[in-house]
């Protein structure tokens, strides 16, 4: 197990240093951030000092090169737009980017697995076609314009929930949220709602297609054979098995969706760092965007190895490379 | 001598596009307790519908549609789903086929037997697993404590069969159906497994249904056969009776094809052609088509011919029965 974690991170840093040569080559490609942040009307001898102060002037491996040697010394630079450290503004923004992504999922696997159970469970019935008909609305309609109708229907309309913004934050367990009070959980669910339809309707999909295989399984039919009843049928024996599928797409779905809420968080203007990286693409916030996209590939290294270590508890079968 | 378990005129049809198939027709046998009941015939003959059928557990849009199952005074297709839960496992148990398939290969045996345990017994877990060991230990299963911590994949093919039989027995039900159990395994593993099935019915009195489509199995195996074509039985009778003085053609022409009792060095007899489509059986007798002794009579339904306890469905039977 040891063993095995080691080599996976081993592996990482290697993806990650990759990565890092990727983003930074793509950044460098799209544009002079100078032209975006400086007055127009600056004079040459301006520009030439900023210029050399962000080390613009430098060749590209010598600009990878500092970045690199900073970053092994835990700085990851300034914002050029904000004039703060990127670590900490990142961090201001992360609190509100997990409460939301954590809410969305955990709406989306506690409803879809159990409708995508049910769906595989009973596939001729009338409401498993409803679910599956929904499920198909929920991954193929815009989620912009699913969370545009759901401000007009909840905010404008009705009334009853804020349309945008993050509510009341508070201190928990050192952690900013806004999920220890009423006021914070009525902004938080809307926009949780819209960031969990898609995963909602790819995880029904997927519980789904995985039951109606399951089902037609010896080992079930044998299950039945001995008198267990269609619940210990179900739970006892069907679910573990159709769990690996499940925790995988769950895995990829929790990291993308920490990386990249930018939709919802940009509709319902929800201070997340989804919000912070499209802005800093449009501003060209090079040591913004480069750390934070090197930060969501460890993420998602990270993210993948649980996912491997819970697959090896889910699925005997599985051994562990590095393992016995 | 009461039977364990009687069946009678057992019917399940199949609606499928192409029409209604009559996979088990008309089935109707008897198993006393303690004794063993080879059920053969090729693939297609409905004798593993035969089995479900008994349980309940036909697949849609298959349908028992017809006859009664007797278990111990019971008739299990009278039974509301819950009483015929309560029935499986219990009073009749079933062993598959394939047993890379049949276990759950997430679950360690010991989880998986003592599930089946507490779905008739409220016991403790604890207690329900030191059940499930001596289960093992009955099937003759070494070092059965450790295997219970086991997951499928660790066993060898005959160690799963065993622990599947295991599974079956633990609740000691009047009656087993066994669907071809030894198909999958070795043959030195074959002849361990029926020499515990043999045991296992006389020690305990299940009776055993043993679905296959070897011969040589169940003329070392079983007290009595059917003989099972196109989802009719065509021939019943005790082993022995069956086995020397078979007399339906078609019971002789599998004998025929057995290797081990032909004269090496000669081509195999075969019976010619293969098992009708269900859908198109052919007027009279099934197996006309692909009968020796067929004459014109046999496109009519065949006689019943033969003693009290050996005979055959067959307008031409063999010998002078």
């Amino acid at each position: 197990m040891i063993a095995f974690i080691l080599q996976r991170l081993m592996q990482s840093v290697l993806v990650v240093f990759a990565m890092s040569v990727i983003v930074f080559v793509g950044v460098y490609a799209i544009g002079n951030p100078i032209d975006v942040l400086i007055d127009p009307g600056a004079t040459q001898s301006i520009r030439d000092a900023l210029i050399e102060r962000y080390g613009l002037d430098q060749p590209l491996w010598r600009q990878y090169f500092t970045f690199v040697t900073n970053v092994a010394q835990g700085d990851l630079g300034r914002s050029m737009v904000y004039n703060v450290p990127v670590t900490s503004l990142i961090f201001s923004r992360l609190p509100a980017t997990l409460e939301l992504v954590f809410v969305a999922m955990f709406l989306a696997t506690a409803l879809g697995v159990p409708l995508g159970i049910w769906a595989g469970y009973k596939p001729d019935s009338f409401s498993s076609k409803a679910i599956m008909a929904l499920s198909i609305l929920g991954f193929s309609v815009p989620t912009f314009w699913i969370g545009m109708l759901l401000i007009m229907g909840f905010a404008v309309n009705l009334g009853w929930l804020p349309s945008g913004g993050r509510g009341l934050v508070a201190e928990f367990l050192g952690f900013r949220t806004s999920l220890t009070s009423a006021e914070g959980w009525s902004h938080v669910l809307l926009p949780a709602i819209n960031l969990s339809l898609f995963k909602m309707g790819l995880m029904i999909r997927l519980t789904r297609a995985g039951m109606v295989e399951a089902m037609r399984a010896d080992y079930v039919k044998f299950a039945r054979a001995q008198g267990l009843s269609e619940r210990e049928v179900v739970f006892g024996h069907v679910l573990r098995n159709i769990s690996i599928p499940i925790v995988t797409v769950f895995g990829l779905e929790l990291g993308s969706t920490l990386a990249f809420a930018v939709v919802t968080e940009s509709v319902f203007n929800w201070p997340g760092v989804g919000k912070l990286i499209i802005d800093s693409i449009l501003q060209l916030d090079r040591p913004v965007m480069v750390s934070y996209l090197v930060m969501v590939v460890i993420l998602f290294v990270l993210i993948n190895l649980v996912v491997d270590i819970v697959y090896a508890r889910l699925d005997p079968r599985v051994r562990l490379k590095g393992e016995e | 001598m009461s039977a364990a378990i009687e069946v009678a005129g057992l019917t399940t049809q199949f609606e499928t596009r192409a029409g209604i198939v009559t996979a088990v027709n008309d089935v109707s046998f008897s198993v006393g307790r303690g004794r063993i009941l080879g059920l053969v015939g090729e693939s297609g003959s409905g004798k593993s519908v035969t089995g479900f059928s008994i349980l309940g557990l036909v697949d849609p849009p298959g349908r028992v549609s017809g006859g009664q199952v007797l278990v111990a005074g019971t008739d299990l297709r009278g039974l509301t789903p819950e009483a015929m839960r309560k029935m499986r496992g219990k009073a009749v148990s079933m062993v598959f086929q394939d047993p890379m398939m049949t276990l759950n290969p997430v679950l360690r045996v010991g989880d998986q037997m003592a599930r089946a345990v507490r779905a008739h017994d409220r016991v403790s877990t604890r207690a329900a697993w030191d059940r499930a060991r001596a289960a093992l230990e009955v099937v003759g299963i070494p070092a059965a404590a450790e295997r219970l911590h086991a997951y499928p994949h660790q066993l060898s093919g005959g160690m799963r069969q065993r622990v599947a039989i295991a599974i079956a027995i633990l609740h000691q039900p009047a009656v087993l159906i066994a669907d071809e159990p030894t198909t999958a395994l070795d043959v030195s593993i074959q002849g361990q497994i029926l020499a515990e099935v043999r045991r296992l019915a006389d020690d305990t009195g299940t009776a055993i249904v043993w679905i296959t489509h070897d011969l040589a199995v169940v003329s070392s195996l079983a007290d009595d056969i059917c003989v099972m074509y196109a989802g009719r039985i065509v021939e019943r009778g005790p082993a022995e009776a069956v086995i020397a003085r078979p007399l339906h053609p078609y019971t002789r022409g599998l004998m025929d094809s057995v290797p081990a009792r032909h004269e090496p060095g000669k081509p195999l007899p075969q019976i010619p052609g293969s098992t009708p489509s269900l859908l198109n059986l052919p007027s009279g007798c099934p197996f006309r088509n692909r009968c020796p002794r067929a004459s014109d009579l046999c496109t009519t339904d065949p006689p019943e011919v033969g003693t009290a306890t050996h005979s055959a469905r067959c307008h031409h039977p063999l010998g002078d029965a």
